[in-house]
């Protein structure tokens, strides 16, 4: 006889992701009842009112850890805190680009080159369900890092992912492409869903747990059949892996990224990245700590080959988006460096670097929006040349977002991977050290290129123009060209602040 | 140490200069050239009363610093951003704001056809401020900041003409060069940061002592590949003689008087590294030696004026390496060969550019001749430069190179034989190829055609080169005059014991200037009495051709590196692209969505990147599995 139990939920800690959700509900009631003209403002409004709501609940609740804040399956501490926080801060800058309407297609049902199309382009219809959408995604990305069951981690996997698919075919232009890469997106996420979940069944029958704090103990105890786990620790990286792109499970990210709106891809590179490395942080360093010496070799690896596989192919991308989405696979090859660290300062140093790669993510591709021709973004690199002399303020902000990529002193980029990188050699890891710093320097070879590209070539006279930024995007660019600055040259308060918050309780 | 909170004002003049020409854009276009100019010379003034100040304190209370903030602090590693002047790093500061300075009014003048001055002038206080940066740092990081400021100044210098596909060209393998040099540095950092637990000057100096060779060793050779990259000694020199292809007055400040010898300024700063690490020092007596003979070679077989001058930067650095790989007793003849040769290297430049000003741009000395009769000015401050480059006394030339020389053969040994032969060839071989240079130009027949309109340069191009030349002259003599730049300096290594003497130093003089009077003799008779062709023969020795081809330097990069680079590369692409897909097609089509959407508009099949992702799932699995055995 099994006894159930009613759940005991702590509201005030759950907060920061009930409101998120809150909003999103709103929003769908919006799509429904209110009148098309108003929809665009109001949901904006809901949108924005939630996440700083939120934020500002998380910044309330921030002291307050907790292991059982939803009996076991949620788990909130100060590495949870930062993470939730680094997603809504990034969240937010998105918003701010999503806000710019003219990315996404007038209405998302009709046939790419169809007569109602061009009806719903006329009558300037607008899909404003992109942000209940991405509401949504922000919930469950949040939920994401502090789940503690396996069950929940899947749940927020799923919320987070769905509305994605959805968000990366909605592009104004080059519709099929767009829609390519959206079910392109769904099917290879879904198939990596299936490993995820294996995954969970292998560490059930290992551990015949599901939470993290009982397969650890499984762990610890060691009275589990060791092919289980191997199998359930490989089928959950599998799916893990695929999120952050980390090479060989990193085939969708060009695609996608090219395809999808630049304004989703800004917000999926930035947030989607910090969700999925927060929950492998946890999974990695609470629940198979102790059985480092199984899965630490292959992930080695596998960042090893990221790095370098990244660095090297984005140097022959011609498309501004190719080239930020491999440029985003190498990052990821850099994170996973402070994954397998397993120390304390590989955990601050991953959680400052996804801070600060997101905001610069969020601001390179804010700029890609602001390059135009009549049909639409211009993202083939060469007519960019010559950008810095028609437009001197975009082409070096986006030359300082690539010099923060770069790892360039002064920018963010560099502390990042400089406490990445030192967090990686005092876990015993040169060969980490050596290929990371090799590749970031293959990587500066075509950021640099990038930079060179817009200043020193003569402009290309045809019609590439780079518009007026609407006033949301200029908000978007600003914070981030700040941030990103800032905390390269002062970054001691939030290093600090993170090293005295970011502890994952059991 | 003592604070002096007035070290930031040598690198905040020239930032704030470079920040206001920038951002007010066009409304500075009138007077942007002159600010600039006043900015970098009160930072010179600012260094004159830092050195005044510095005089009048007592040995050990000379060095001073200045800390700006708190950079860094994570747990127990802290780095602030702080400044630190000593007898080294003011030695540089008058240097690098001196010499700017003279720069900052040859370019009034030279880029005033320009309507970019600006801009350019913005980028020459960049460029000041970033390399004040570098030899203020009190710190490896602190310096790493100025390292890359400077790279990226030069660029920005480079690039500044940047209508010919060459120049971009230029930028380019510079850029792949210093990359690598930065690479040796963030190596060395972070190696000293993991097992030091520091970054700074004095921190690594007082771990030195405890920490393993083999530590040392590893930071050592980190710092040489940084020097390396930036002072274009072998094997990453190929970039400089391209780098040539900037306006003149960027190659005189950048690529003679300050940022290449960057490198000399790591290696002597380090001196506490290589004295502990005797094989990362052994490295840098040979890379300093190959160097030293390679930049003579290259340098007697260009006819570009540019050209040759910047393989002779390369070998004069090579000296300068040379001599801070011979430990306590070369550190200060290094630094002394940097600052007499930031003298006449740099007036020589500036020489070339004003001669490429009277001739139309051109560089090719075989087009030049009889210059002397229409540019005296010119003619007397680059011979100047000229009879101190080649060590002629009592010009500076020959007072430090002198004293590179005998110090390599007193270094004992075999070795001290090699080095220092190596080094004595090395002065003859200079003064050939710059007797060439005089002669081509200056004194030979005119071989130019009758369109050219040769031409003396205006007072605001020649008084630098005059205030130059006065430099080449004086300060060989007044540096080494009662060993004044060596006890000024020796507070800051660690001598020990007494060097024994291979030969005396006089022998040493002569046989150096016996070297220095065959070099001469002998360009002189093939140049001087013979004829000059207009263009270059092509029946030339086999060692001529290899010369004029720098070596074979660029075709065995090519082979080594640029070409597996690119193979590497572009069969990643492939693998990415196409051969997953060839591999899966024989498994079978997937039916996946409703086909005609998903026609091949990207190279990319759904099916494929699934197999992938199943493929790496199994590698992954299996790579677990053999662990776990």
């Amino acid at each position: 006889m099994i006894n159930f139990y009613s759940p005991t939920l702590e509201y005030s800690l759950l907060a920061p992701i009930l409101i998120v959700l809150g909003g999103a509900l709103i929003g769908v009631l919006i799509e429904a009842f209110a009148p098309a003209a108003s929809r665009t403002r109001s949901q904006l409004f809901i949108t924005l009112t939630s996440l700083v709501l939120s934020l500002a609940a998380l910044i309330k609740v921030r002291n307050e850890g907790s292991a059982s804040a939803a009996m076991e399956s949620v788990t909130f501490d100060g590495a949870g805190v930062l993470l939730q926080a680094s997603i809504l801060v990034l969240a937010i800058i998105s918003v701010f680009l999503l806000a710019d309407q003219e990315n996404f297609t007038a209405l998302a049902a009709a046939l790419p080159g169809s007569e109602q199309e061009r009806d719903s382009l006329r009558q300037d219809l607008k899909v404003t369900e992109i942000y209940p959408l991405t509401l949504f995604a922000v919930a469950g990305m949040m939920l994401f890092p502090v789940a503690t069951d396996l069950i929940t981690l899947f749940v927020a996997l799923e919320v987070l992912s769905l509305p994605l698919y959805i968000l990366a075919g909605l592009s104004r232009r080059r519709r099929l492409m767009s829609q390519e890469s959206a079910l392109k997106y769904f099917l290879l996420g879904a198939f990596s869903s299936a490993f995820f979940l294996m995954g969970i069944a292998y560490l059930y029958g290992y551990s015949s747990s599901v939470s993290l704090s009982g397969i650890h103990a499984a762990v610890v105890g060691g009275s589990g059949n060791d092919i289980y786990l191997l199998l359930g620790i490989a089928f959950l990286s599998v799916g893990l892996l695929f999120k952050v792109g980390a090479v060989p499970f990193h085939a969708w990210t060009p695609d996608v990224y090219q395809g999808a709106p630049t304004a989703v891809t800004a917000f999926m590179a930035a947030a989607t990245k910090v969700a999925a490395f927060g929950a492998m942080l946890r999974i990695f360093y609470v629940c198979f700590a102790e059985a480092y010496w199984q899965w630490r070799p292959a992930l080695i690896a596998i960042a090893l080959v990221t790095m370098a596989f990244g660095s090297l192919v984005a140097i022959a991308q011609k498309d501004v988006k190719r080239m930020l989405a491999y440029s985003s696979i190498a990052h990821a090859g850099f994170l996973l460096a402070g994954v397998i660290s397993l120390n304390k300062s590989g955990l601050d140093a991953t959680i400052f670097y996804l801070f600060v790669y997101g905001v610069a993510t969020v601001g390179a591709f804010a700029i890609v929006t602001l390059v135009r021709d009549s049909a639409g973004e211009v993202t083939d690199l060469n007519r960019w040349s010559g950008l810095g002399k028609r437009s001197p303020w975009v082409a070096t902000a986006f030359a300082g977002f690539l010099l923060a990529f770069a790892g360039i002193p002064l920018t963010s980029g560099f502390i990042g991977k400089f406490a990445i990188f030192s967090a990686a050699y005092e876990s015993g890891s040169t060969a980490i050290l050596i290929t990371g710093v090799l590749a970031s320097a293959i990587a500066a070879f075509f950021y640099i290129r990038v930079i060179v590209l817009m200043f020193f070539k003569d402009p290309i006279e045809d019609g590439t123009t780079v518009v007026i930024p609407s006033l949301f995007t200029q908000v978007a660019i600003t914070i981030s060209t700040v941030i990103t600055f800032a905390l390269g040259i002062y970054p001691t308060p939030l290093i600090n602040f993170i090293q005295s918050t970011a502890q994952f309780i059991r | 140490m003592v604070t002096n909170n007035g070290i930031v004002y040598l690198i905040a003049l020239p930032l704030i200069g470079s920040l206001l020409l920038l951002l007010l854009g066009r409304k500075a276009d009138k007077w942007g050239h002159l600010l600039a100019t006043a900015l970098s010379a009160s930072s010179f003034a600012v260094g004159l009363f830092q050195l005044s100040e510095m005089l009048s304190r007592e040995t050990e209370n000379r060095p001073v610093t200045q800390k700006l903030f708190n950079w860094i602090s994570v747990g127990s590693f802290n780095v602030d951003a702080s400044l630190l002047l000593d007898q080294l790093s003011i030695c540089f500061v008058l240097l690098i704001t001196g010499v700017g300075t003279l720069i900052h009014i040859y370019s009034i003048s030279y880029m005033s056809h320009d309507k970019d001055r600006r801009r350019f002038f913005a980028y020459l206080n960049l460029f000041i401020a970033a390399m004040l940066l570098l030899v203020l740092g009190d710190s490896y990081l602190n310096l790493y900041v100025g390292w890359e400021g400077v790279g990226l100044a030069s660029y920005l210098l480079i690039g500044f003409w940047n209508q010919k596909q060459a120049y971009a060209t230029a930028s380019k393998k510079a850029f792949v060069m210093n990359r690598i040099g930065d690479m040796g540095l963030s190596f060395a950092i972070m190696i000293a940061f993991a097992s030091l637990g520091t970054v700074s000057f004095s921190g690594v100096k007082e771990q030195a002592h405890y920490a393993s060779e083999a530590t040392m060793t590893a930071i050592g050779v980190a710092l040489l590949i940084a020097a390396v990259g930036k002072s274009a000694q072998f094997p990453l020199q190929a970039w400089l003689g391209d780098a040539m292809a900037g306006p003149t007055p960027v190659s005189a400040l950048i690529h003679a008087a300050t940022m290449v010898t960057a490198g000399v300024y790591l290696i002597v700063r380090s001196n506490f590294v290589f004295e502990a690490a005797p094989t990362a020092q052994l490295l840098v007596l040979i890379v300093g030696a190959i160097t030293l003979m390679f930049g003579a070679i290259v340098g007697t077989a260009k006819d570009d004026i540019k050209k040759v001058l910047a393989a002779s930067t390369m070998s004069q650095i090579g000296y300068m390496i040379l001599g801070a790989g011979l430990g306590p007793a070369g550190y200060a003849f290094a630094i002394m060969h940097l600052l007499t040769h930031g003298f006449f290297k740099a007036g020589m430049f500036l020489g070339a550019g004003s001669v490429m000003h009277g001739m139309n741009d051109e560089v090719n000395m075989r087009k030049y001749g009889a210059l002397r009769k229409f540019m005296p000015i010119t003619f007397i401050t680059f011979g100047l430069g000229y009879l101190a480059i080649i060590g002629v006394p009592p010009f500076a030339g020959f007072y430090s190179k002198d004293m590179i020389i005998e110090t390599a053969f007193n270094a004992g040994g075999l070795k001290g034989i090699l080095l220092g032969s190596t080094a004595l060839l090395g002065a003859a071989i200079t003064a050939f190829y710059m007797t060439r240079v005089m002669i081509l130009t200056f004194t030979s027949p005119k071989r130019w055609d009758e369109d050219q309109h040769p031409h003396e340069s205006p007072i605001l191009m020649w008084a630098p080169m005059a205030i130059l030349a006065i430099g080449s002259v004086t300060s060989g003599f007044l540096l080494s005059r009662g060993n004044a730049l060596k006890h000024w300096l020796e507070p800051l290594f660690e001598e020990h014991g007494e060097h024994q003497e291979l030969l005396a130093p006089i022998v040493v003089s002569g046989l150096t200037l016996l070297m220095v009077a065959i070099g001469v003799a002998s360009a002189v008779i093939k140049y001087q009495l013979s004829d000059v062709d207009e263009v270059a023969p092509e029946s030339v020795s086999t060692f001529t051709r290899f010369a004029r081809r720098d070596l074979l330097q660029d075709d065995i990069n090519e082979a080594l590196f640029m070409r597996p680079g690119q193979a590497i590369t572009s069969a990643l692409v492939k693998i990415d692209e196409r051969v997953v897909d060839g591999a899966v097609r024989g498994i079978g089509k997937i039916a996946i969505g409703s086909g005609a959407q998903l026609r091949k508009v990207q190279t990319g099949y759904v099916r494929s990147y699934a197999a992938l992702i199943l493929v790496g799932a199994v590698a992954l699995i299996a790579a677990i599995w053999v662990v776990t055995q």
